[in-house]
């Protein structure tokens, strides 16, 4: 019972309740980081600690959390738990924080770090809630790589750096898409991701 | 009311909760500092060798391939210096170490004796109102202690952010050697192409100055034409970009920017002087003449 429970709470955010496909939360990085394979990855790697931890944080202190300031107690869980996570990038993966630049003190900002907090972490355990910021981050981090694919593949002929399709400039054939490169394909292809993952998964349409 | 809702409580809870995060903020940020200034320094001396082109040429990697041992290695042929962008005159009573220009860029041009400059009606905008009154200069000195190239750090608005590069000239003070760009946010693919290798190999070899002494360098429009010595081709998809790189380049080469200090340094190796110059040194003579405690070089080349 409590093994397929915990599974449930991994995985269930992956297809079954995405928090990006089917809760529409935390788009605004999901456009903003994946032009490039390697960025958005450190990214979620850094969404999923700062969901877990955070999750874990304020689940272990619920029981002492006044309801009047609880938005304001997980919002400084959370800030710190970010600062925390920048800093650690800036000492170790300095190449990659200086891309990432801003967008890491946004997961401050990002709702699926606050949903989790305030609608799973406040009613549960501490180990269970901890698996849940995992398995929320690793729904976001699925979309954001597959929209990081296609975005690099389309506008830089490469995936995670390493050059597939020779590109015109730099004497190859392969004239990129300077579309994929620009936010807003970000959006089209979050677009065609939830069409065909609710082709699937027709539970997930909205009644019209 | 439960114990838990009380006045008290709520701020036992909201002190409490403060000092523990900020406690575990602060420790981090202590105890990650050597580590990301390390980082940063590493990353700055990077960016000069691959504008000078030295770590290509010693290794046959850009300076990103290497490790920090051979880029420390590398970096001893550079040495750095401040000078004064008004006079052009070298500046030796502050700490080349700890000199932050930026820092200084921000202050209060009016305050007395402020390290920032107002910048009016310049001929090129950067897209600042204000800049350092003292900039940082890189040497690149061979074996005998001749200056090899010289490079100047540039900055200036693109679109989303402002770039921040390194400009190495050679020693004749007129063809460019190298141009990086190490900091910015333009859009990866259209702007960001900055960064292209392809991109940054046609600048070597350029003219700074035209016939009458004045910046002539920029980015062209489309496809550079065959054989024009002060261009490159532009960015594809980055106008705004583009035009920043070709103002940034060109306002910190002009008479506003290092201007003074190339003229200074052009005497002190006794190269020509530029032309164009001869009116301009009448006008501020006095200004304009060197200061040069140093012996004068040799001429090279």
């Amino acid at each position: 019972m409590l093994r397929t429970k915990t599974a449930d709470v991994l995985f269930g955010p992956v297809f079954k309740n995405n928090p990006i496909a089917l809760q529409i939360l935390g788009i605004c990085s999901a456009l903003a980081v994946t032009s490039k394979m390697s960025t958005a990855g450190v990214m979620c790697i850094a969404v999923i600690a700062v969901v877990a931890c955070s999750n874990a944080a304020v689940s272990a202190i619920r029981s002492y959390i006044p309801s009047s300031i609880r938005i304001i107690v997980q919002m400084t869980v959370i800030a710190s738990l970010v600062i925390l996570v920048d800093q650690i990038l800036k000492a170790f993966v300095y190449d990659i924080s200086k891309q990432l630049s801003v967008f890491v003190g946004l997961i401050i900002t990002n709702c699926i770090v606050m949903g989790r907090a305030e609608g799973f972490a406040m009613k549960n355990g501490v180990g269970i809630s901890f698996m849940d910021g995992i398995g929320n981050g690793l729904g976001y981090s699925l979309v954001l790589m597959v929209v990081a694919f296609f975005r690099e593949l389309g506008g830089s002929g490469s995936v995670f750096g390493f050059q597939l399709m020779e590109l015109d400039r730099n004497g190859g054939w392969y004239n990129p898409n300077n579309l994929m490169l620009l936010p807003p394909s970000a959006f089209f292809i979050i677009g065609i991701f939830i069409w065909i993952l609710r082709i699937f998964r027709p539970e997930q349409l909205e009644e019209s | 009311m439960s114990q838990r809702e009380s006045l008290g409580n709520t701020f036992l809870v909201a002190l409490v909760l403060c000092v523990v995060c900020s406690l575990g903020v602060s420790t981090a940020a202590v105890a990650l500092r050597d580590r990301q200034e390390t980082n940063r320094a590493l990353d700055r001396k990077k960016n000069i060798l691959d504008a000078t082109g030295i770590a290509y040429d010693e290794t046959g990697a850009p300076a990103s391939e290497l490790s920090i041992d051979q880029v420390n290695e590398l970096y001893k042929r550079i040495d750095e210096t401040l000078v004064d962008l008004e006079t052009g005159e070298y500046v030796t009573d502050i700490d080349v170490e700890t000199y932050d220009e930026r820092q200084a860029a921000k202050e209060d041009p009016k305050k007395e004796d402020s390290l920032a400059v107002a910048i009016e009606d310049p001929a090129y905008d950067i897209g600042f109102r204000q800049r350092e009154r003292i900039a940082r200069v890189y040497f690149v000195r061979d074996e005998a202690g001749e200056i090899e190239q010289v490079v100047l750090p540039v900055y200036g608005k693109g679109l989303w952010s402002t770039l921040y590069g390194y400009l190495a000239v050679r020693d004749d003070l007129q063809t460019v050697q190298g141009l990086t760009f190490y900091e910015h946010a333009e859009t990866p693919g259209l702007g960001g192409e900055v960064e292209n290798p392809m991109w940054k190999a046609q600048w070597t070899g350029l003219y700074l100055y035209g016939e009458e002494g004045n910046p002539a360098i920029e980015v062209a429009k489309g496809v550079a034409p065959e054989g024009n010595q002060y261009m490159v081709d532009g960015l594809s998809g980055a106008t705004i970009t583009a035009r920043g790189v070709s103002n940034l380049v060109r306002y910190w080469i002009s008479d506003d920017g290092f201007g003074p200090f190339l003229r200074n340094l052009a005497d002190e190796m006794g190269l020509p002087a530029r032309p164009g110059l001869e009116e301009e040194n009448e006008a501020t003579s006095e200004q304009a003449e060197p200061a040069a405690t140093e012996e004068p070089n040799d001429a090279e080349n």
